[in-house]
């Protein structure tokens, strides 16, 4: 354990790596409430629209203010404030504000709210997904306006004067684009997961934050000092100086680790002994591509197509997608996207693909089932990807949850129909386009190489086959103790999923979690795969890793650890062998001076 | 006085059609001309100097639509705006 004590330890999710520290700031994001009043005479409903531009003003003045600061360290984003000015003085807002105040001489809030409510009628009878969703900048910019108004001007994110770590019950997008990166040292909150809004733009801006902390905000006050671990998902409240000099001592040396390690990104990741495996990232959205180059991934083995999909009444157009794919595949140039096909799933349904209640949704109709069953929404995905590879040549196609030759021959036919179609019409795409299926479903490895001889390559989605294979619902906490990656199991079915690729003579990669976990990088070179893909984070350190290890000694590794019979000798035996060959690669995340967590790095 | 009134057609070029940094530009730009300008789709129209009349006009890449600018300043108006489409506002 590390040293001293503190006020308060909570544990939450680290979703950006690093450790913070500073004194908190809460910021509350609660909506002002509102009255209603009747104005009686002409002369205060003149008053009342004399006050309404006071408001406007300043709010104005605030938003100019803050684009200055944009401007510079965050130019590509300041042309939102600039839209953010002028929905302030549009004339739906504006205008009618003030004719409602004169017609119905009611005060300016009221007004102003009801001046909203038609504005908001009116954007959501728009089928455009992108133009519906920015109804949430007018309601940004009426929200300042009516926090002026009231006088109630609730702490925000721009009114950080000082270098402080940000405490909020949860952040809009809108609240994190404004956070001013250079006075922001963590962000903290109450809600939110692996995969939200503030996990991604932290990861991409490379602040600490830690998500799902659930009482953080209740618990600390403004102007507390705190602690904030991005790898353990911890955050400590009011240290004793032990406590405290332990993390600044920890603070400087993963500094000083991380950035040897970025700076030797770009290397490849080879053996001491010759063995080269690629490393490739897993992203979400677009915007991570950043992240996949500057941390030397060679490439995306992994792109979650998903997230445009999300809480959609229809799914998106044929070229909203190509001007998604298009952009991806052209930055990561030469080097290859995987795209997989929508894999949604019980957890992230959109509302239009959403079956009746199923019991057991993890079994029911989802990924590659839905897109069998929903058959115009995948042609139009592969339209998509298809059209892209005709441009870019580096587009793989992978189709998730296949269970059996069945149903990626299914899959296949429709694929198939989608080219020919592509060929009637004169429209390009790659005719050598490699397509594989993720591996993650029990009975696929049971099949693999019957499955082998379908495809060009294999891709391991560990987590889904954690879950399938030891029956394990991983979010349940009654049986989350449960799930175990290492479990003999596990390490038998990749094992023959990979040896079956390799008879086949096909590439097999591995992705999930457990790839960028660098504990356990000797047992998946041992495995002999051809590349790994993980969250961009984790590349820089698993390469580094790689680089000084050796083939031989992984495959002895492994066929030591195969016959192992449970889980906790695995790690343990893994944890032993990465404090003897790779120490200064772990003992800045080991617990204290003691033992390794069994999951040392961040990933997902 | 004498009132012009310019008529011209357009089709959105740029990719993400008329989103929120296109109707700024095009707000930007027309706030500088005392002419009333609308922009008309399928016979809406939406006021060219109101960023939220422009987005909730909702005209994705490929629309057609007609700028009308009527005022002493009609012709430059266009004129104006005429650059911002051809340069498909900066953008793709």
């Amino acid at each position: 354990m590390s040293p001293g004590n503190a006020r308060m330890v909570l544990h939450g999710i680290g979703v950006a790596p690093g450790i913070a520290i500073g004194k908190a700031y809460r910021v509350d994001r609660n909506k002002v409430s509102l009255a209603y009043y009747y104005l009686p005479s002409p002369a205060q409903i003149k008053r009342e629209k004399e006050r309404f531009d006071v408001a406007v003003e300043k709010a104005e003045a605030d938003l100019k203010e803050i684009r200055a600061k944009m401007a510079g360290a965050f130019p590509e984003h300041a042309y939102i404030i600039d839209t953010h000015i002028h929905i302030l003085r549009d004339s739906m807002l504006y205008d009618e504000t003030m004719r409602t105040i004169d017609q119905q001489a009611v005060n300016a809030e009221w007004a102003l709210r009801q001046a909203l409510e038609k504005v908001q009628q009116i954007f959501a009878e728009i089928n455009d997904e992108y133009i519906r969703s920015r109804f949430s900048d007018v309601d940004f910019v009426a929200e300042r306006v009516l926090q002026n108004l009231t006088g109630q001007n609730k702490q925000s994110v721009t009114g950080i004067r000082e270098r402080v770590i940000v405490v909020a019950q949860d952040l809009s997008p809108a609240d994190t684009i404004q956070l001013q990166v250079e006075k922001t040292l963590a962000i903290v909150t109450d809600m939110g997961g692996k995969t939200s809004h503030t996990a991604i733009i932290t990861r991409s801006l490379d602040i600490p934050a830690v998500v799902g902390l659930e009482k953080v905000y209740q618990a600390v006050r403004s102007g507390e000092l705190m602690v904030v671990d991005g790898h353990a998902g911890k955050v400590i409240i009011d240290p004793d100086e032990e406590l405290l000099n332990f993390y600044y001592e920890r603070q400087y040396q993963l500094e000083r680790y991380r950035k040897e390690v970025v700076r030797c990104a770009e290397l490849p990741a080879e053996t001491e002994d010759g063995y080269h495996i690629k490393i490739q990232a897993n992203i979400e959205l677009l915007e991570e591509v950043v992240a996949v180059i500057d941390n030397g991934a060679e490439g995306v083995g992994l792109y979650r197509t998903e997230y445009l999909y999300l809480n959609l009444d229809q799914p998106p157009n044929e070229e909203t997608l190509f001007w998604d794919y298009r952009e991806l595949a052209e930055i990561i140039y030469p080097e290859t996207v995987t795209f997989r096909t929508l894999d949604l799933g019980a957890d992230k349904l959109s509302t239009r693909l959403r079956p009746s209640n199923e019991t057991n949704p993890a079994l029911g109709l989802r990924s590659i089932r839905l897109c069998l069953q929903e058959d115009q929404t995948f042609r139009t995905q592969l339209r998509a990807i298809l059209r892209v590879s005709g441009i870019t040549k580096n587009v793989k196609i992978m189709f998730p949850m296949i269970s059996g030759v069945g149903e990626l021959r299914a899959a296949k036919t429709v694929l198939e129909e989608v080219k020919h179609s592509l060929i009637k019409e004169s429209i390009e795409f790659d005719k050598d386009l490699q397509l594989g299926i993720m591996i993650e479903v029990p009975s696929a490895v049971a099949v693999a190489d019957l499955l082998a001889r379908e495809v060009d390559f294999f891709s391991i989605g560990t987590n889904d086959l954690v879950q399938y294979a030891l029956a394990i619902d991983r979010v349940n906490e009654h049986v989350a103790h449960l799930y175990e990656p290492l479990h003999p199991a596990i390490l038998r079915m990749i094992k023959q999923a990979a040896d079956a690729g390799r008879q086949a003579g096909i590439s097999v990669s591995l992705c999930g979690e457990l790839a960028g976990e660098p504990l356990y990088i000797p047992i998946l070179l041992g495995f002999g795969l051809d590349s790994l893909s993980m969250n961009p984070l984790a590349v820089p350190r698993v390469k580094k890793i790689i680089r000084n290890a050796s083939m031989e000694e992984s495959k002895d590794c492994l066929n030591e650890v195969l016959q192992f019979t449970t889980a906790d000798q695995v790690n343990d035996y893994l944890c032993e062998l990465a404090w003897r060959r790779f120490r200064e690669d772990f003992e800045l995340f080991a617990d204290g001076m003691g033992k390794l967590p069994a999951a040392s790095g961040i990933d997902q | 006085m004498v009132v012009q009134v310019e008529r011209k057609e357009f089709t959105v070029r740029n990719k993400l059609g008329l989103h929120a940094r296109a109707a700024t530009k095009i707000v930007q730009t027309s706030s500088q001309f005392q002419s009333r300008i609308c922009i008309i789709k399928n016979g809406r129209e939406a006021d060219a100097k109101s960023m939220l009349d422009i987005l909730t006009l909702s005209c994705p890449h490929g629309t057609r639509i007609e700028l009308c600018a009527e005022g002493k300043d009609a012709a430059e108006a266009v004129a104006a705006l005429t650059v911002l489409f051809d340069n498909k506002f900066g953008e793709e």
